[in-house]
Formats: C-alpha cells, sequence, structure tokens
C-alpha cells in the first residue's frame, strides 16, 4: 500500500516535468521565457496561442533575470524592460543582437480614493512612497525622473520613499493594499489592477523612454523558436496583447 | 555499522552518504570559494551592509523577547494543565511551521493589513506596521514563534509531574513553582527552542518583503539585502550570505553544546 502510493507520488512529480507549461501542446519543443514582470498579463494571455513552441514563462525583476543568464541558468528568450540589459548582455556574449518591441510609458499610480493627485504632492512630508530598487528598470526610471526634477525636490520626494521593491509587481500589490500613498510604476500596470489604482500622467518633459528590448539567449536550447518568439513580440500575438494591455509602439 | 558495511550494501550506504555530503556541504563551502577572505570583509564594510546586520540583530532580538516572553508561560499552560482542545491548539499553533512564506505575508496583510480593522486601529494608536520596523518584528514574530513554543511545550512535558506537587506541597505558589522549579529543569529546551527560533527569524524573508517592504535601515533586514544585492553586487551578497551561515552555524553549535549532540532532531 505504501509502496503504491509512493509510486503514485513519484508519477506525479515526473508528470510535473509537462504539466508546467502554460499550455500542453503534444510534440512542440518548450520554450523558456525570462520577462520582466510588467508583462505578466500581456505575456500570460498570448503565450497559449504562440504556434511554434509550448511557452513556459517565468517573470521577475529584469535586472534578477539578466543575472540568471550570466550565472548560466538555462533560458531561451530574454525580455527586459528596459534595453540596457538585453544590450549589456549581449555585449558579454550572452544574448543575440536585441530587438526593440514594445514602449511603456512610467506613471505616477494612486490608489483610486487615495489623497495624491500630483506629482508635487509628492513632497509633503506626510506622505508615503513606495518605488524601484536601483538596477530594476522601473525603479532606475524613477531615478531618472526624480533627477530631471531637480535636486531639492527629488530629495524631498526619495525622503518619502517607504519601500525600494524587487520588481513591479512589488509596487503594484503594496498600493493595492493601502501600503503607501504613491508609486511610481508602469501605465500597463495600472490599467492591468481594473480600476484599483489609478495612474497620474508625468509631463512630457520629464516622462523617460520606457523601450522594452528581447533577444535570444545565446545558450538557448531552442534557438528557431526563439527567435521566432521575439519576432512574435516585435510584430505578432504577443505584440498585440502587449498594445492591449496598455503598451505602445516602440 | 561494521554489519551493515559489508558487501554491495555497505558501498551502496557509503555512496548515498558522500552523495549527501557533497550536495549538502558544496553550495555552503561555495559562498567562502568564490572570493577572497578580504574581498567579503571589506563587502561587509559597505554602509548599506552594516545597516542590514543591524537591523536584523534589532528586530530578531525583540522578536525573541516577545516569543519568549509571552510563549513561555503560554507553553507551560498546554503542558502541564488538562486544556480542553489541547490538540487542536498545538497543531493550530504549529501551522505557521509549515506556512509558505508568502502564505505568511499574505496572512499578515490580510489580518492586520493597512486595509484592515485591526491594521487601522493600530495606526490609530500611533503603531505603523506595514512598510516600518515594527512591521519586521510581527512578521519575524508569526513565523518564528511556532519553533520555539513547540521545543517549550515539549520541554515542559518532560518535567516530571512529582517535581512540581512536591514544590505545591511544600509551600510555593504556583507562579513560585514555574519560576523556581519548572523554568531551571525545562532550561536546556527552552534554549534550544529560542536558538530554533532565532535561526527563523534571522532568515525570514518572503512575509517580511511581503508585508513590511524593503528599506535600507529600516525594514531591509540581511536577507532582504541579499536579494537587492544579488543582481547588482554579487560580492556584497556573497559577504552578507557568509555572515548568516557564521551566525546559523553558531546557533546550531551552542544548541548542541547545551543539549547534547541529538538536540535538534529532538
Amino acid at each position: 500500500m505504501r509502496r503504491r502510493l509512493a509510486l503514485c507520488v513519484l508519477a506525479a512529480l515526473a508528470g510535473c516535468g509537462d504539466d508546467a507549461t502554460v499550455s500542453g501542446g503534444g510534440d512542440k519543443p518548450e520554450l523558456v521565457v525570462s520577462a520582466a514582470s510588467s508583462m505578466t498579463e500581456a505575456l500570460t494571455a498570448c503565450a497559449p496561442d504562440f504556434p511554434e513552441a509550448t511557452v513556459r514563462l517565468q517573470f521577475a525583476g529584469s535586472d534578477e533575470l539578466a543575472a540568471q543568464i550570466r550565472q548560466g541558468v538555462p533560458v531561451d528568450v530574454f525580455a527586459a524592460a528596459n534595453t540596457k540589459l538585453p544590450e549589456e548582455l549581449a555585449r558579454e556574449g550572452k544574448l543575440g543582437e536585441p530587438v526593440v518591441f514594445a514602449s511603456n510609458r512610467l506613471v505616477l499610480a494612486v490608489p483610486a480614493d487615495g489623497a495624491v493627485d500630483s506629482l508635487t504632492a509628492l513632497e509633503r512630508s506626510d506622505v508615503t512612497l513606495v518605488i524601484g530598487a536601483e538596477g530594476v528598470p522601473v525603479g532606475d526610471y524613477t531615478r531618472g525622473v526624480l533627477e530631471r526634477l531637480g535636486p531639492e525636490r527629488s530629495k524631498a520626494i526619495l525622503a518619502n520613499v517607504r519601500s525600494n521593491e524587487p520588481d513591479v509587481k512589488g509596487i503594484v500589490g503594496k498600493l493595492t493594499q493601502g501600503a503607501a500613498d504613491a508609486g511610481f510604476v508602469y501605465a500597463s500596470d495600472v490599467q492591468a489592477t481594473g480600476g484599483d489604482l489609478r495612474a497620474i500622467e508625468l509631463p512630457a518633459a520629464l516622462e523617460p523612454k520606457a523601450t522594452y528590448g528581447a533577444g535570444v539567449v545565446e545558450a538557448a536550447k531552442q534557438p528557431d523558436a526563439a527567435e521566432a518568439f521575439v519576432d512574435d513580440l516585435a510584430a505578432g500575438g504577443c505584440h498585440r496583447a502587449l498594445l492591449e494591455a496598455g503598451f505602445g509602439e516602440p | 555499522m561494521t554489519r551493515a558495511a559489508s558487501g554491495w550494501f555497505g558501498v551502496l550506504l557509503v555512496v548515498a552518504l558522500a552523495a549527501t555530503l557533497m550536495f549538502l556541504t558544496l553550495p555552503i563551502a561555495a559562498i567562502f570559494a568564490q572570493q577572497p577572505p578580504g574581498e567579503l570583509v571589506s563587502a561587509l564594510g559597505e554602509e548599506g551592509a552594516l545597516d542590514a546586520l543591524w537591523l536584523s540583530l534589532r528586530t530578531t532580538a525583540t522578536a525573541l523577547i516577545l516569543i519568549v516572553g509571552v510563549g513561555t508561560p503560554a507553553a507551560y499552560l498546554l503542558a502541564t494543565r488538562r486544556v480542553r482542545g489541547r490538540a487542536a491548539l498545538i497543531t493550530l499553533i504549529e501551522l505557521p511551521l509549515v506556512l509558505p512564506p508568502a502564505v505568511a505575508g499574505i496572512a499578515l496583510l490580510a489580518a492586520v493589513g493597512p486595509s484592515t480593522f485591526l491594521g487601522q486601529a493600530a495606526q490609530d494608536a500611533g503603531l505603523q506596521l506595514t512598510l516600518a520596523t515594527a512591521g519586521v518584528v510581527v512578521a519575524l514574530t508569526f513565523v518564528a514563534a511556532p519553533f520555539y513554543l513547540r521545543q517549550a511545550i515539549a520541554a515542559f512535558e518532560a518535567v516530571d509531574p512529582t517535581l512540581l506537587d512536591a514544590s505545591r506541597t511544600l509551600g510555593a505558589s504556583p507562579a513560585r513553582t514555574f519560576g523556581r522549579v519548572a523554568i531551571p529543569t525545562a532550561l536546556p529546551g527552552l534554549v534550544a527552542g529560542t536558538a530554533l527560533a532565532l535561526g527563523r527569524a534571522l532568515g525570514e524573508f518572503g512575509a517580511t518583503l511581503m508585508f513590511a517592504g524593503s528599506f535600507q535601515g529600516v525594514t531591509q533586514t540581511v536577507p532582504l539585502a541579499i536579494y537587492d544585492r544579488f543582481s547588482t553586487d554579487f560580492t556584497a551578497a556573497l559577504a552578507l550570505s557568509a555572515v548568516l551561515v557564521a551566525v546559523s552555524a553558531a546557533i546550531l553549535l551552542s544548541v548542541k553544546l547545551v543539549r547534547g549532540p541529538d538536540a535538534v532532531a529532538r
């Protein structure tokens, strides 16, 4: 009896390898895609329709994913929330020529019923702010915006930061839980909350150019399918899904 | 041992042990091998690393004071009186022990998060939990307390009841019996429980990040600082990891010294 149970457990574990995919497609190759957290909703929606392979997605802060690729984690595609990280990896010979496939707008996100209604309000000392950590694309874009505000305003706003989150989902979570009054995230993240958060647009002069870059990892096990997926991000079904989720053309 | 180690079966046992040792010690050794020790020490001198160490020390100490202060009498009651539904109560107390840290984080947000009644009440009373040091203490206490309670209950259960009866017959009050007889007798078990809770609290990651956030000097404990540096400064991440390895080893050793070589298994 016990032995049979053990066998069942083993069988279930062995099955895991095949089941842990987004769509269970017969003998299609399995493609491992490392993508920035901000694309979670869009890529989860489009990946099952990708014809050439069964796509396994993993999301995290772009910098963590890049560090994994540097450490040799076997991934086929790297899709980052900036072009800096893919270009760095390409220079190091870890990634093929990166393709710019989408853009995003950085906005100031506030809870729908929150008191903060402008960038200026962030300088008040009773406001709490959550931003991305340094090195995470969203955190670097945010610091760029604050720099352009000048040292005095930037200092006042940074003094209100209560958490440096490792990825954009952490910022959104803190805001939807009411743990902070405001945070800098992408327009698509605000859209994904379905009304829990409100976006305050940044003045055009401050807005960073948040362009997303993707490439085929040099050590990819499925280089052809990986190439096709990068094309799909730039012009296919996943590109449309990104636009629907609030992303822009590059 | 000599009989077990004869023939092919003996070889199998030795191979299994060698594989186990390799698997468990290699990653830990690699922390120290990747960089020369000098690099690791100088990476610790960085301000953010020191902040993280100091914060971990403070929050862990506070959590342990809370756990031991409230947990010891609670464990004594459960161990020595016929409390109704005792087995169910102990299971409830032990539940956080097996909860994934992410679940602990969500649970804390749902119970005392800023948008809840309790969280609001705490805030009105001037106690900020989320994104504040107090929130780290709450998270550490929640995940580490069961480790202490389990050991403390077992330790009090092992105290010979006739000792307690004798103390009372000789005229000592229940409180005096608890303080002068029960605690000294159960002390090795209580110390072992404290050490296990200390180890768990020092390593806490998920619940802290979700509930308290990550900010240098306020909520960024050593494990969060390691994660923060993993992508930008691998040497600093290694250095902080090395400190945690050393502290954990010291905890383990001290438990063994207090309770004998089988302490942690019990």
